[in-house]
């Protein structure tokens, strides 16, 4: 089993986090993880990403190799884009279809999504709809990974036991709407017409 | 003990404490902050050692130093660039014989993710002669920075641990060892540490007589492995660091993989390196950085009989970071197959300064205070302020190293650039700004010196900066600056006019004015709030 993720956004979306939750998560499953993130410059409204890598076996290298992963998770749709020769041919891409704008340049976001639906398997979702559903715009990242968490190899009770642990210190009502956001994103996944993989072997 | 989560930074902060760690010390700098930042949690909770920020990286260096003249260990650690504010000390301390460990930590930058350049740190342990571990993940940071210790120890040289990027800040599992105690007070001998060129001649000899020792230990180092293969003698891999991950990447599992010596320490050993070359018809090197082994392995002649392969002869790209897919190639594989673009280039997002920065209404009123005068150049310094090169200020048109604002402020005004300005951050200054402008101060020089004073370090977190508030004001009149030319606007947008004004009257005076902008920063204002 191996599992290949590249999580994508604009620093101060939430990436770190997202990939906290999972591979505390893949730890408490016993698996190696390797996870590769963006630091310093980058992190001040610039694109980052994070390399996230689960095995049953050693994991060489921190970076994924392009070509090879199996899932991105794109906080905003032009990033999630960005790492698209990352992926296998039939890897999955799970996207919001909310832009952020802070470039002069960004691409017609109609544009974006019609290339992310090019690809094999895909999911865009609402993530603002589902966030402020949730109780807080703030809750976006953690919708995707609800959206993703079908596909992880990891149990869902140790994603949320996570998901408290990151939030714990803001209080109940942050924990709740986050909560909140990763059953709304589990629930839209469910919705859509995807079969989840059970990772590689 | 239980394992830990950690990053590649926090392997090496805890490999050291664990090594009984006297004081760490450090200036904050992208990939290298986070090993500071351990340092500190984990010296606040407990309370047994020293960790903290320095005034600069030499500063830091010679901190260390002090600790280790008095028997204990130290690690000082910074980004690549740092160790060339402390080469003079880094330099000068392989000649001393160290009475407690001294570990010297830069994280290097290859890519330049956040970085002026890319230059590779173990040519600085071979300038110096002193020993170099180079590891290639978590468990082996951890490791090599204990290890470390026992050579510096064993040698009395400093040694480095050089780490890059991608393992700086990638997570991964390390396994901790029981940790041992600290050092007792014990003070070097002056006449080891006293490098007047009678004690320094002696010492050099020295240094240069134990090179061979160093070879050895490199020799029967557990971090350096060979692995032949009997049946093909085609191609051999020489690869060290995170290349080696890169190459494994490709190759594990892989039937009949070529040979493969992996480099872990320096200076290297030799008669692994002979072994695999004699052994086989080419030899491919990998490395993340310049192209220190396979030049050492070429020299002019190259090695007769042999092909030697790597960054010189082009296999392996010279410029930018490694990667698996860089890799693959060179070892003779082809690129996996993966969704492609299909003609479409997404946009780049560059960094910028957040919303409502301080710093873009500093550089707003400059560039307005500017207009109408075409002939007017900006020299900028490092930090968050950088960004203003970037759409929509475009306001400064340089950025060199920490501190050259204002000497690149001075220079351009004595070669007739007006109006010459520097724009510096308050931690830059407290860096390396203080000697410019106490040069600018003395002649009287017809330049205008932005400090701008957001009291912290922005760019890589929010470290404490020791050139902010009142104590900010008084180094500059301290250092000569006439009073009536030191001016202190608060960035803000209600002052643009107001503040553009001030700006055109300290251009117009023909001397030398600091105009210190203070606004705290945005980031930093956040986090004050939240943590109440």
């Amino acid at each position: 089993m191996k599992q290949d993720i590249i999580l994508a956004g604009v620093g101060g979306q939430g990436i770190i986090s997202i990939a906290y939750v999972i591979a505390s998560a893949a730890l408490e499953e016993g698996l190696e993880v390797k996870q590769a993130e963006v630091h310093g410059m980058s992190q001040r409204g610039g694109a980052v990403q994070s390399h996230l890598r689960l095995s049953r076996q050693r994991i060489w290298s921190d970076l994924i190799p392009r070509g090879e992963a199996d899932l991105i998770v794109g906080v905003e749709p032009l990033e999630a884009l960005r790492y698209l020769d990352y992926l296998r041919p039939d890897g999955m891409i799970i996207a919001s279809r909310v832009p952020f704008v802070n470039i002069r340049d960004y691409p017609d976001v109609e544009v974006l999504l019609r290339k992310i639906r090019a690809a094999p398997r895909h999911l865009i979702i609402d993530t603002e709809k589902l966030a402020k559903e949730a109780g807080s715009s703030r809750t976006q990242n953690m919708v995707l990974l609800g959206a993703a968490a079908g596909r992880l190899p990891v149990k869902e009770e140790a994603l949320i036991k996570f998901i408290r642990a990151l939030f714990e210190h803001h209080g109940e009502k942050v924990v709740a709407a986050n909560l909140k956001a990763f059953e709304l994103g589990k629930a839209e996944a469910a919705a859509a017409d995807y079969v989840p993989a059970s990772g590689r072997t | 003990m239980k394992p830990e989560i950690l990053l590649g930074d926090e392997a090496v902060a805890l490999g050291a404490v664990h090594a009984g760690l006297s004081a760490g010390y450090s200036y904050p700098g992208t990939p290298a902050s986070e090993i500071m930042e351990y340092l500190i949690k984990a010296a606040a909770k407990s309370k047994s050692f020293v960790a903290s920020w320095s005034v600069n990286e030499k500063v830091a260096y010679e901190e260390a130093l002090g600790v280790s003249f008095a028997g204990k260990r130290a690690l000082v650690s910074m980004k690549h660039v740092g160790l060339n504010v402390a080469a003079d000390p880094f330099m000068n301390s392989a000649l001393t014989r160290l009475s407690g460990g001294l570990v010297v930590v830069p994280a290097d930058d290859p890519g330049m993710h956040s970085s002026q350049n890319e230059q590779d740190s173990r040519f600085y342990a071979e300038f110096a002669k002193v020993p170099c571990f180079e590891p290639s993940n978590h468990q082996e940071a951890y490791e090599m920075t204990r290890q470390a210790f026992d050579v510096s120890e064993k040698f009395g040289l400093p040694v480095m641990v050089r780490l890059v990027t991608r393992l700086s800040h990638s997570r991964s599992t390390v396994q901790p060892r029981e940790p041992r105690g600290q050092n007792e007070l014990r003070y070097g001998a002056r006449q080891d540490w006293t490098l007047l060129p009678v004690n320094a001649r002696r010492r050099f000899k020295g240094l240069l007589e134990i090179q061979a020792d160093l070879v050895r230990l490199s020799e029967e180092s557990e971090f350096n492995r060979l692995q032949l293969n009997e049946k093909d003698r085609s191609l051999g891999v020489i690869a060290s660091g995170l290349a080696f991950n890169y190459v494994q990447e490709n190759l594990a599992g892989r039937e009949s993989p070529p040979s493969l010596l992996k480099i872990g320490t320096y200076p290297l050993p030799e008669n692994l390196i002979r072994r695999l070359v004699e052994h086989v018809e080419t030899v491919l090197v990998v490395e993340e950085g310049y192209p220190l082994i396979e030049r050492s392995l070429r020299g002019i002649f190259g090695v007769p009989g042999k092909a030697v392969k790597g960054k010189l002869s082009g296999e392996l790209p010279a410029a930018g970071e490694l990667s698996p897919e860089a890799v693959r190639p060179a070892l003779g594989l082809k690129p996996l197959e993966k969704l492609g673009f299909g003609g479409f280039e997404p946009a780049a997002r560059p960094p910028q300064l957040c919303a409502g920065c301080p710093h873009a209404d500093t550089f707003q009123a400059l560039n307005k205070a500017l207009a109408g005068y075409p002939k007017a150049n900006v020299f900028s310094d490092i930090g968050c302020y950088t960004l203003g090169a970037y759409p929509p200020h475009q306001a400064v048109q340089t950025c060199v190293c920490m501190g050259a604002s204002v000497g690149m402020a001075k220079g351009g005004a004595e070669a007739g650039v007006h109006p010459s300005v520097a724009v510096i951050g308050d931690s830059t200054f407290g860096h390396s700004g203080l000697t410019p402008l106490l040069e600018a101060a003395a002649a009287d020089t017809d330049m205008t010196v932005f400090i701008l004073d957001n009291s912290t370090v922005a760019m890589t977190g929010g470290q404490p900066s020791y050139a902010s508030g009142e104590r900010l004001l008084k180094m500059i009149a301290g250092l000569g600056v006439a009073g009536e030319h030191i001016r202190v606007i608060e960035p803000l947008p209600k002052n643009l006019e107001k503040n553009t004004q001030v700006i055109k009257e300290e251009i117009e005076h023909p001397g030398l004015s600091v105009i210190v902008a203070v606004r705290e920063c945005l980031e930093e204002a956040k986090k004050r709030r939240r943590s109440g």
